[in-house]
């Protein structure tokens, strides 16, 4: 066991806000970019109005975790930074480009009236290619990204691999998943049956996507194979998928039980083990397959200034998206307002 | 000029920093505006004052939006297109630019909420303080990115181990050298920028006979905030060049369009500087006050060009150009000032029909002051991106290939087109429609609150087919 000095507390910290900031943005923005996903599909444009409004209120407050998760990333492990983002040029360049198209949707869309049919396009494509993107960035993040002299070393189109496309395709499956039992929680009547039906059918696909992941991932990668199925590693990391098959098997029942907020946690769950399933593969690489998180760290001297800010940041941040998300609960219906 | 992923790279940051700085500009005084007006209203009661703000709250929520989306592309394209400065620099500037979003984001989008849809749900004292907030939030953010920019002109208060830099003291990374005057110059800019804006606005209603009373009380209100603040400009201009002098000679060198410099330098008003030849074509000049202005002494001595090598000199074809609009601009804000004080004076303010054509006019020029400003600095300080320590050419990404660069930028500009040029149409419908009149204000009716920080209205503004 390493031992922890106080230089390594210290990473361990930003590592735990950056993987925070990061989680919260996908759970967080995951349903409303799976709401977009939905959009087109959802029975009558009333319905449409319905499906914006529930998260019209919030959804710039999620966004805001993306920015935190970027911005933290660069202050607190640099090179991270510096060799991600290049190596995952251009499904970024799509993903800011989509992400700005379905962000000013929210707004024009109900101030147009004639132009409003193009805003309704611009908030599907932009939330499809967004999370695809995001997906695939995924993807390509765990296949490993070669580093030579603190630089990205690879070509432009070193993330294009089936299985970053993969990845891509069962994200946008997932935030939909999410944006369905959101709008279970949210909606009622026929735009809430439909909700149900569709939430069952994405279910399915999610959960075998998760299973693929999981079996593919070992096969791209010994070392992960080695963290998973060596010999004590696989009883102590076996309540990960124990876990996780019985929350499917409640998320299923929670469906066909017409329960109303259960599938949005349950769903929200299994995005977190899920996650941590991933942070036990990679763990300790930052950038894989060889920069660990010591290695990227940015000097105590940054990080410590940083965190003075930090401590007082987060704490409100999390207060103001409760207040915001208690201020506009209930259910949502029609196309005015909140009752 | 041949195509590389530097020079793209270089073309694409310009372009998106230039739409995402027109929004701040706007947003940071405007904030302030509003809150002086929550601070009347709650102070004196008059409707008027409530109903002035509830309009350029709409106003200031749409342009907030445009800025946010806008700045989320600034802060990846630091990794994804100068990922080696990004990995030179991460330890001293990524803290400077984190506190920037996050505050950026957090007061302003937080307190924004309770500013647009809390009216009736909080007592008058909070939202108040909730504007006042969101106008500190504008204003915490510029100190930060300000102090970012500022430190890759004058850069202290670090040290260089292995080619990456570490901070040895946050108080001069911070509050390096040019720091105070840029951060002094920039909110005078906006706050210039804003007033404008509001004066072109009331001018236009009053020449429509239109919302006669808020009209008034925002030109005047404007005018008077212009007569303090386009002298005080100048003022912090000149200062702001001296500190210029003093760290970035080669900088000055190129804004005066000096190939020679020394002593009894002549001022230069027109010209065509030749890089490739060292001189200026067409040259217009007036002897000798260019030391008397940077130096404040006749015998002064100035820089100029040939006194540095060639590879670290700052092309002056573009900068010398940039510098003379703002400052031209500059002086064209004080002739405002001056002829309102003669027309208030004279009791004519509000009827000057050509003033009131001549204000609307005015309307963009504070931006253009701005982006010209910019300009002078950010390209006045090539070919380094940290003076004196980092090259431009060394920062871009090396893995970058010419043709995503192009793409990218390409792909930027068709967005922005389209997500500006809508955003503008609204945002001018809005202007169009106007406050609501006193009187008939609008009684909030359950079930019809605005339900987005940048929706101040929900109903459409456009007309239908
Ligand atoms: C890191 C990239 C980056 C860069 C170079 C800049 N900005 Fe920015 N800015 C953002 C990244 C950003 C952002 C983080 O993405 C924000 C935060 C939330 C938002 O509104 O966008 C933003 C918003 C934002 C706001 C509040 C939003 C508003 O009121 O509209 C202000 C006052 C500024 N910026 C000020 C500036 C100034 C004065 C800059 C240059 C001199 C500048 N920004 C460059
Ligand atoms: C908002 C106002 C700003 C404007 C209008 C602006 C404008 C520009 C322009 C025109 C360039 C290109 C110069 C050239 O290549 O010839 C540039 C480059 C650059 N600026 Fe700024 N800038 C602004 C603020 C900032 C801030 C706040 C930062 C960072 C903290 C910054 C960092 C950079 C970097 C990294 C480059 C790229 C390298 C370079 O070309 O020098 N800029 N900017
Ligand atoms: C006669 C009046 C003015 C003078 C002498 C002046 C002087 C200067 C100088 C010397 C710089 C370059 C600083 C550097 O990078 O080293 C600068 C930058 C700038 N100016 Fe002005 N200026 C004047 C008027 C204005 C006006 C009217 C505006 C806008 C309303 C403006 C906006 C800016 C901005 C935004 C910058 C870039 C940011 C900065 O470096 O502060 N200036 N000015």
């Amino acid at each position: 066991m390493q031992e922890i000095s106080e230089g390594s507390l210290l990473t361990l910290t930003w590592v735990a806000i950056v993987g925070f900031a990061v989680f919260m943005y996908v759970l967080m923005d995951g349903f409303d970019l799976g709401i977009g996903i939905l959009y087109p599909f959802a029975p009558t444009e009333e319905d449409r109005d319905t499906m914006m409004n529930t998260v019209a209120p919030v959804w710039d407050f999620n966004e805001t975790w993306l920015v935190l998760g970027g911005a933290g990333l660069f202050a607190a492990f640099p090179i991270a930074y510096a060799v991600v983002l290049p190596a995952m040029y251009i499904p970024l360049m799509v993903m800011l480009i989509a992400l700005i198209f379905r962000g000013v949707a929210f707004e024009f869309r109900f101030k147009a009236q004639a132009g409003r049919h193009w805003w309704n396009r611009s908030f599907f494509l932009g939330s499809l290619l967004a999370t695809f993107a995001q997906g695939v960035v995924l993807g390509s993040f765990i296949q490993g990204i070669p580093v030579e002299n603190r630089q990205f070393v690879g070509g432009m189109l070193h993330w294009f691999s089936p299985f970053a496309l993969f990845c891509g395709a069962m994200l946008v499956v997932g935030y939909a998943l999410l944006g369905a039992t959101w709008l279970i929680w949210r909606t009622i009547g026929p735009l809430q049956d439909w909700c149900y039906r569709m939430a069952r059918g994405l279910m399915l696909v999610v959960l075998a996507g998760v299973a693929a992941v999981s079996l593919w991932t070992p096969f791209l990668l010994p070392e992960i194979a080695a963290r998973w199925f060596s010999m004590p590693n696989m009883i102590l990391l076996s309540p990960v998928p124990i876990v996780t098959a019985i929350l499917a098997f409640a998320l299923w029942r929670a469906i066909d039980n017409g329960r109303e907020v259960a599938p949005f946690v349950l769903s929200m769950a299994l995005f977190g083990l899920s996650y941590l399933g991933l942070a036990i593969s990679l763990w300790p690489h930052l950038i894989p397959p060889d920069v660990t998180v010591w290695e990227a760290a940015s000097p105590p001297e940054t990080q410590v200034f940083l965190l003075v800010g930090m401590t007082f940041l987060i704490p409100s941040i999390l207060g103001y998206t409760i207040y915001s998300y208690w201020v506009f609960r209930g259910k949502v219906t029609g196309s005015f307002g909140y009752h | 000029m041949e195509l590389d992923p530097l020079i793209l790279s270089r073309i694409q940051f310009a372009f998106t920093i230039s739409f995402h700085i027109l929004f701040p500009s706007f947003t940071v005084g405007l904030a302030c505006w509003i809150a002086l007006l929550e601070a009347m209203w709650v102070g004196t009661g008059k409707g008027i004052y409530r109903s002035l703000s509830e309009f350029w709250t709409r106003i200031f929520a749409m342009s907030f939006g445009l800025g946010v989306v806008s700045g989320i592309v600034m802060s990846y394209q630091f990794g994804t297109n100068w990922s080696r400065w990004s990995d030179t620099v991460g330890n001293v500037l990524g803290p400077l630019i984190q506190y920037e979003v996050v505050t950026a984001f957090f007061l302003e989008a937080a307190f924004l909420g309770i500013m647009l849809f809390g009216r009736d749900r909080v007592p008058p004292a909070i939202h108040l303080m909730a504007a006042c907030l969101v106008a500190l939030g504008t204003l915490l953010s510029t100190f930060w990115i300000l102090s970012a920019n500022s430190w890759m002109n004058t850069p202290a208060g670090f040290e260089i181990r292995d080619g990456r830099y570490f901070v040895t003291d946050w108080w001069q990374v911070v509050f390096n050298p040019s720091f105070p005057y840029r951060l002094a110059h920039m909110v005078t800019a906006m706050f210039l920028t804003t007033s404008f804006v509001v004066a072109g606005i009331s001018a236009f209603y009053l020449l429509k006979r239109r919302h006669y009373d808020h009209a008034k009380l925002g030109l005047s209100m404007s005018l008077a905030l212009i007569t303090v603040l386009a002298p005080l400009q100048i003022f912090l201009g000149d200062e702001h060049g001296l500190n210029t002098l003093e760290y970035q000679p080669a900088k000055i060198a190129a804004m005066e369009g000096s190939w020679e410099g020394g002593p009894r330098a002549p001022l230069i008003l027109f010209a065509i500087p030749d890089v490739e030849a060292e001189t200026n074509h067409y040259e217009i000049a007036i002897p000798d006050l260019s030391s008397l202005i940077l130096t404040h002494d006749i015998n002064g001595s100035v820089p100029g060009l040939k006194q540095f090598p060639p590879e670290d000199r700052p092309d002056p074809s573009i900068v010398f150009w940039t510098f003379r609009v703002m400052v031209a601009i500059g002086f064209l804000m004080l002739g405002v000032a001056v002829t309102h004080l003669v027309l208030r004076f004279r009791g004519r303010l509000y009827s000057s029909e050509r003033f009131l054509r001549f204000l609307v006019a005015c309307m963009p020029i504070g931006f253009i002051a701005i982006l010209a400003g910019w300009y002078t600095t950010e390209i006045g300080r090539q070919p380094w991106v940290v003076q004196g320590y980092m090259r431009t050419a060394d920062a871009v990404t090396p893995s970058l290939t010419t043709n995503a660069a192009l793409v990218s930028l390409l792909a930027f500009v068709v967005a922005y087109t389209i997500i500006y040029g809508a955003g503008t149409y609204y945002l001018i419908r809005l202007l169009r429609i106007g406050p609501a009149h006193v009187h008939d204000m609008p009684q909030p009716r359950e079930g019809h609150r605005p339900k987005r920080p940048m929706s101040g209205t929900d109903q459409s503004i456009e007309p239908a087919e």
